[in-house]
């Protein structure tokens, strides 16, 4: 109870991040050339699609965090709303832009991968257009932020829209199994971990680059983070006091 | 008053509220027919086009005639203040906000129910899908209404919720789109539907259980 308590104190997360940061920076790095360095260059071509899967290792990270982070968000919303956690509002609020972007990376690599695998850069297949209504929802939750002034009242709307919002989450992840599409079946799925559908030297790099998104996503909204709880907390002792020291 | 006693008397109060102000219930069915009526002058008049893409286009406008029937679920009652004092009372909110929402959707679900036939028939539907089409309605208004309550809930405080609202509201309507058009156009084409019937069916039921719940607080928040 105590850990959860100091965890949720905004002066004690400020300082935790603020000595985690450089770490995760490092781990990440390094964890990206590695991963990069495997993928683009030691992993074999694939028998069907030559050298342009190794998009791949942009791509399928990309959109597993574009519903991780959804689901991050969901949580939040909901502890926010049982506890009044104020942290957990601003982990939510921080992480829907990073999600944003994931989603967009996810839509925008797709497109380029599907160009000259299914000679068109878009369809309206199950996976695509959920993904874009992922899209949209966290457009949603962001620009409903931004119209509610009250920032109280804004971080209670958000969290029980993010909550709402989730349905959408199994939808995305199952598409591709329910609907018989055009987009590719999953490479690894939990059921099967056993015998993933992708050879070993192919699959440590998504492993690889799919860790290191991990601490991007982390190490972004650890930043944007910061930035709100001292924006929130700009009238209070010990931001004040931090301020002049550094001064 | 009892529970049962107040879920009656709310749907009591807004059906006489609607039909004081008609000109209300009348302008989402005008809006509905007119969306409609704009798909054979935008893309030809051919009667296969049009056959095919009925199912579509009339789901389509229904959803865009429930969004932007939503506004008046909510908006009037947080004007005048009396749904702060719904809010106060004893019984669950989430209850009578059900309430709300049935009289919401007997003034503007219903009647699109009831055009929506004819306008499949000028689109040239098949006759066979016209009770496919009414079923799917059926299943899928109220569900829309449901939905559009939360988004309603949570943009009603603000000054201009409307472009807000249909970016919270349409992305989740989807699933009632794809299933319920799909359906239209199955039957149609003279296949079983009952798949999809089903699948709305069980999504109607979620959200009636659930879909109050989220209106109930996001409505507290608002109300503040």
């Amino acid at each position: 109870m105590r850990f959860y308590h100091r965890m949720a104190s905004p002066p004690h997360f400020y300082a935790l991040t603020e000595k985690l940061m450089p770490w995760i920076s490092v781990i990440f790095l390094l964890m990206t050339g590695y991963g990069l360095y495997l993928g683009l260059f030691v992993a074999p071509p694939d028998y069907q699609q030559g050298e342009s899967y190794r998009i791949i290792y942009i791509h399928v990270p990309a959109a597993w965090m574009s519903l991780f982070i959804y689901v991050v968000m969901a949580v939040c919303g909901g502890i926010a709303l049982i506890w009044r956690m104020k942290l957990a509002e601003v982990v939510l609020i921080s992480s829907a832009p990073i999600g944003a972007s994931f989603t967009f990376i996810a839509l925008v690599t797709g497109s380029l991968w599907g160009k000259p695998m299914w000679g068109t850069w878009w369809v309206w297949d199950a996976r695509l257009t959920s993904e874009l209504i992922l899209l949209f929802l966290y457009l949603g939750v962001i620009s409903l932020y931004g119209a509610i002034e009250d920032r109280k009242t804004a971080a209670r709307a958000v969290s029980i829209l993010a909550i709402v919002g989730v349905v959408n989450i199994p939808i995305i992840h199952y598409s591709v199994e329910w609907w018989n599409t055009l987009h590719q079946g999953p490479t690894i799925s939990l059921t099967e971990l056993d015998k993933p559908s992708i050879h070993v030297s192919m699959l440590i790099p998504l492993m690889l680059m799919a860790t290191s998104f991990k601490f991007l996503y982390v190490m972004a909204m650890f930043q944007s983070a910061r930035v709100e709880i001292i924006r929130r907390e700009q009238n209070s002792q010990w931001v004040k006091k931090m301020l002049e020291e550094r001064a | 008053m009892s529970l049962n006693q107040a879920f009656l008397a709310i749907i009591r109060r807004d059906l006489i509220l609607a039909f004081r102000r008609r000109s209300e219930i009348a302008n989402p069915i005008f809006f509905f027919i007119l969306v409609v009526t704009l798909f054979p002058l935008g893309v030809g008049a051919q009667p296969k086009l049009l056959q095919a893409m009925a199912p579509g286009v009339i789901w389509v406008s229904a959803l865009l005639a429930a969004m932007l029937s939503l506004d008046s679920l909510f908006r009037s009652d947080f004007d005048d203040g009396s749904l702060e004092q719904m809010l106060l009372s004893s019984h669950p909110v989430a209850v009578l906000v059900l309430a709300k929402i049935f009289a919401h959707w007997l003034v503007t679900g219903l009647p699109l129910m009831m055009v929506a036939p004819l306008l499949g028939l000028f689109l040239g539907l098949p006759e066979q899908a016209l009770a496919t089409l009414v079923m799917t309605l059926l299943l899928g208004t109220p569900v829309l209404s449901l939905i559009g309550a939360i988004g309603v809930a949570l943009t009603v405080g603000l000054r201009r919720g409307g472009m807000i609202l249909s970016l919270l509201v349409l992305p989740l309507y989807i699933p009632v789109l794809i299933f319920a058009s799909n359906a239209v156009d199955m039957a149609a084409t003279g296949m079983p539907v009952s798949a999809q019937l089903n699948i709305l069916a069980s999504i109607f039921f979620l959200s009636l259980v659930l879909a109050p719940i989220p209106t109930a607080s996001a409505l507290k928040m608002s109300i503040n």
